[in-house]
């Protein structure tokens, strides 16, 4: 009995007995207690000393990374098919495989901290608190989206939770980073900016201009590749002379992270974070793998091979280790997992179905946003003394 | 004499326009579709072939060859207008050199401002780029979330000095000196205004701003509407532009030509020290992106300027010259070739009307239509190419906007569709010189 206890299987037979232990699971599995797991890889560091592979977590924490990881999953599989239905439309870029770099890094910061990325910005957004519903409406152009509709899958953005996209154009969301990162340290906020960017990113000018600054004027910055080892379509070994990410900012200290373990991840941000308010700016590579192709419309087995990709699935899964981690610390069983991420699949359908009935955006919605109303400024007019009006 | 061109009298302040939905209810608004087969076909030809500053083949063009035209060759002279070019260009070679130009448009400026002020009582005299510092100043002391980033601004003071003694004062956190890298720190500075930060971002000329084209475009232009209005992006891009000092091709540019299409942007251009630093306080206040465009050779103007607090309206054309004959749109350096053209014009008996623009996107087409219902002839003036300018812009927009009230097809004077020579004499000929305004308007009022 102990031993089915412990066992991944539970037969009918034990069912019963499953169930009183269900109950008793569950009270175990809010459990705040400290629970420490060593990362599955050790930091590569670069001029500075790493970070300890213990990794302080709990069972609240490690269960609540399943059912995030495991929403961002399910959501960007329904993307897929959303997409293949027509229903969403241009370019689709989606994060499924690098779930444990979003996950990682909002347990290791607050909502005060800047997050900015590129396109692939749809578990980004949902981790910085961003809805399904809103999510979907955005990717189908409904007014109810958090862009009303008008910016698509390239540009989410929640400006209350520090959420700054979301941007369309490789590598052009380093300068920003750097100016979020530079308005935190002109406004004293004690805060740091995450600017998140990829291997083919990596390759651009404006990348090393901004780290220059950056490091030049010790701005809270931390930049974060998010090696998935492919730029587009073409390899990393074909683009980049130096692969290793994390060195290439040369007088700015790096970190290589396993991007597919969560906890890993947790910890690189905590340490980063912890460097850039003090330090300036610090690059964490995060090593991951993406499932799907660069977007929608890549197929994504072109310059790979199908055998690496479900290799990748089988061996590094990040949801797959958080749940052999909850598992083998008897915080649930592979039953309960498998009823949350049902659950999680239909909160997703649900807000599908939700997204899909909301309105497309009014034509005079074309006109609206291009510019800011309300100046509150007066004009003197060019005759100095009569002419007044104030500007509405 | 000069002071019958100085008159600088208002005729009318309209009220703010709301610049949300600008586009569709605006034409509606203005649209007059009335169509008039005969004006319209000659408006095409001219327009296609227009002007004294149309882009000709330079293989024609001969200086050796030139023949200083008499007024009663004009009529014949349509077809020759390139020895029109040639003719006014040695003329202007002769009068015009670089250095004695500047002296002669300074002199202008100074006149033409010098009634005006005068008669408003107490000010205080300063050049432009004085003006321009003042209202930087003042706003920086004003909000603390303003600041300037750029290359050379801080400590050096700017190399066009309009940052001077800032970074003493303020400190090297709100002037800050960047390194060389335009596209990295446009972007920086629009990453800052995200967050609410205020950053006055200056291209040391705006030449190098086409490095930050990108981020100029994409974020600082469409993040207020890709985000669904959730992020306001309130920078100034500033610096010099233009033709005038023998830069060469790459430091003469009229980025203006450029960055005129891209949409949630506005831009306007100085052209005297009193509007230089009225818009320079009104782009930094402004939620919006500005681009603020100076011209190289306009730093050194002199004027009086009010002691009080005072901003230009960021959407307004300034009536510098009210007339009866023709409208002279311009903006600018060419304001001046253009004031300069009205003293001969004066001199021959026409009634010019001058109107700086000053605001380059949008058009202020309500002082504009007001002056074309009035005069019914349009002669633009302006630095930029020929091909895709803000002239070419305009023309459209008049066409479309003010067709019934046109008596003449729109001319539009502008400078040569050629990277501007190193050399002095060919590169006052890329612009337009005051001769070749007088003849396109004796032209156009005939």
């Amino acid at each position: 009995m102990a031993l089915s206890r412990l066992s991944s299987r539970s037969t009918t037979l034990l069912q019963p007995f499953a169930t009183t232990s269900l109950l008793r699971r569950r009270h175990i599995s809010t459990d705040t207690t400290p629970i420490t797991v060593e990362t599955s890889l050790p930091f590569t560091s670069h001029l500075i000393s790493p970070p300890s592979r213990a990794v302080e977590t709990s069972s609240q924490e490690l269960l609540s990374f399943f059912r995030d990881m495991a929403l961002m999953r399910r959501m960007e599989i329904a993307a897929d098919s959303l997409y293949k239905a027509k229903l969403i439309r241009g370019f689709c870029h989606l994060y499924d495989g690098q779930e444990a770099v979003a996950i990682g890094m909002e347990a290791a910061i607050t909502k005060r901290d800047a997050i900015i990325t590129s396109y692939r910005d749809h578990c980004t957004f949902l981790g910085r608190g961003g809805g399904l519903f809103e999510a979907f409406s955005e990717l189908m152009g409904r007014t109810t989206g958090c862009s009303k509709g008008k910016g698509g899958s390239m540009h989410f953005y929640k400006k209350d939770a520090s959420f700054y996209g979301g941007h369309g154009i490789v590598g052009a969301q380093a300068p920003l980073g750097c100016g979020l990162a530079f308005a935190q340290k002109y406004s004293k906020e004690e805060a740091v900016s995450f600017t998140l960017y990829g291997d083919g990113a990596a390759n651009q000018g404006q990348l090393f201009e901004a780290l220059n600054i950056a490091a030049l004027w010790d701005l809270p910055a931390v930049l974060v590749c998010e090696n998935n080892h492919y730029g587009m379509g073409t390899a990393e070994w074909r683009s980049a002379k130096s692969p290793a990410y994390f060195k290439r900012g040369d007088y700015v200290p790096g970190l290589k992270v396993d991007g597919m373990d969560a906890l890993a991840v947790k910890q690189a941000c905590k340490f980063a974070k912890e460097h850039a308010l003090k330090n300036g700016p610090i690059i964490l590579e995060m090593d991951t793998y993406r499932y799907h192709g660069h977007s929608m419309s890549d197929p994504g087995s072109t310059y790979r091979t199908r055998d690496e990709i479900s290799g990748v699935r089988q061996v590094r899964d990040p949801i797959d280790r958080v749940r052999k981690l909850i598992i083998a610390h008897d915080i649930a069983t592979e039953k309960e997992l498998k009823d949350m991420e049902k659950e999680v699949r239909k909160e997703v359908d649900a807000a599908v179905a939700q997204a899909k009935e909301s309105p497309i955006p009014e034509p005079s919605e074309l006109f609206s946003n291009i510019y800011v109303k309300g100046f509150g400024a007066e004009s003197f007019g060019a005759d100095r003394k009569e002419l007044r009006a104030t500007l509405p | 004499m000069l002071a019958e061109d100085a008159s600088f009298t208002v005729t009318h302040v309209h009220p703010m326009r709301t610049l949300d939905g600008i586009t569709l209810p605006h034409v509606l608004r203005f649209l007059r579709f009335v169509t008039l087969p005969g004006k319209k076909k000659m408006a095409a030809r001219i327009h296609g072939g227009a002007g004294a500053g149309a882009a000709t083949a330079l293989s024609t063009f001969n200086p050796k060859k030139l023949v200083a035209p008499s007024r009663t060759n004009l009529p014949a002279a349509r077809s020759s207008k390139r020895c029109i070019v040639a003719a006014a260009g040695s003329d202007a070679s002769k009068s015009l050199r670089v250095g004695h130009s500047q002296k002669l448009i300074a002199n202008a400026a100074v006149a033409t401002k010098a009634e005006t002020s005068a008669t408003t009582g107490t000010g205080h005299e300063l050049l432009l780029f004085e003006a321009l510092q003042e209202g930087l100043e003042e706003e920086m002391d004003r909000d603390p979330r303003v600041c300037v980033m750029g290359e050379d601004v801080g400590h050096y003071g700017g190399s066009y000095k309009v940052t001077k003694g800032l970074a003493d004062k303020f400190g090297d956190l709100r002037v800050l000196d960047t390194p060389i890298c335009e596209n990295a720190f446009t972007g920086m500075g629009i990453g800052a205004a995200m967050t609410g930060l205020r950053p006055v971002i200056e291209g040391m000329n705006m030449g190098f701003l086409l490095l930050a084209f990108n981020q100029i475009s994409n974020n600082c232009g469409m993040l207020h509407y890709t985000s669904g209005g959730q992020f306001t992006i309130p920078v100034v891009i500033r610096g010099p532009g233009g033709v005038g000092r023998q830069l060469g091709a790459e430091h003469s540019q009229r980025l203006e030509s450029y960055f005129q299409s891209i949409p949630g942007i506005q831009m306007v251009a100085c052209s005297t020290p009193y509007n230089a630093k009225g818009l320079m306080k009104a782009a930094i206040r402004s939620e919006n992106p500005v681009i603020l465009f100076e011209h190289v050779l306009l730093y050194n103007l002199k004027e009086k300027i009010p002691d009080e607090e005072y901003i230009c309206n960021l959407e307004e054309a300034e009536m510098v010259r009210p007339g009866e004959h023709i409208t002279i749109l311009t903006y600018s350096r060419m304001r001046y070739h253009v004031m300069q053209a009205a003293k001969t014009l004066v001199n021959k008996g026409y009634d010019p009307e001058v109107i700086d623009i000053r605001s380059l996107k949008p058009f202020d087409l309500y002082t504009i239509g007001n002056s074309v219902k009035k005069t019914h002839r349009v002669l633009i003036v302006e630095e930029c190419m020929r091909t895709g300018g803000i002239g070419a812009s305009l023309t459209a927009a008049i066409n479309e906007n003010f067709h019934d009230y046109l008596d003449a097809p729109v001319m539009c004077l502008s400078s040569q569709d050629v990277p501007t020579p190193y050399a002095g004499t060919l590169e006052e000929w890329t612009v337009v010189q005051p001769a070749q305004i007088v003849t396109a308007v004796e032209q156009l009022c005939q």
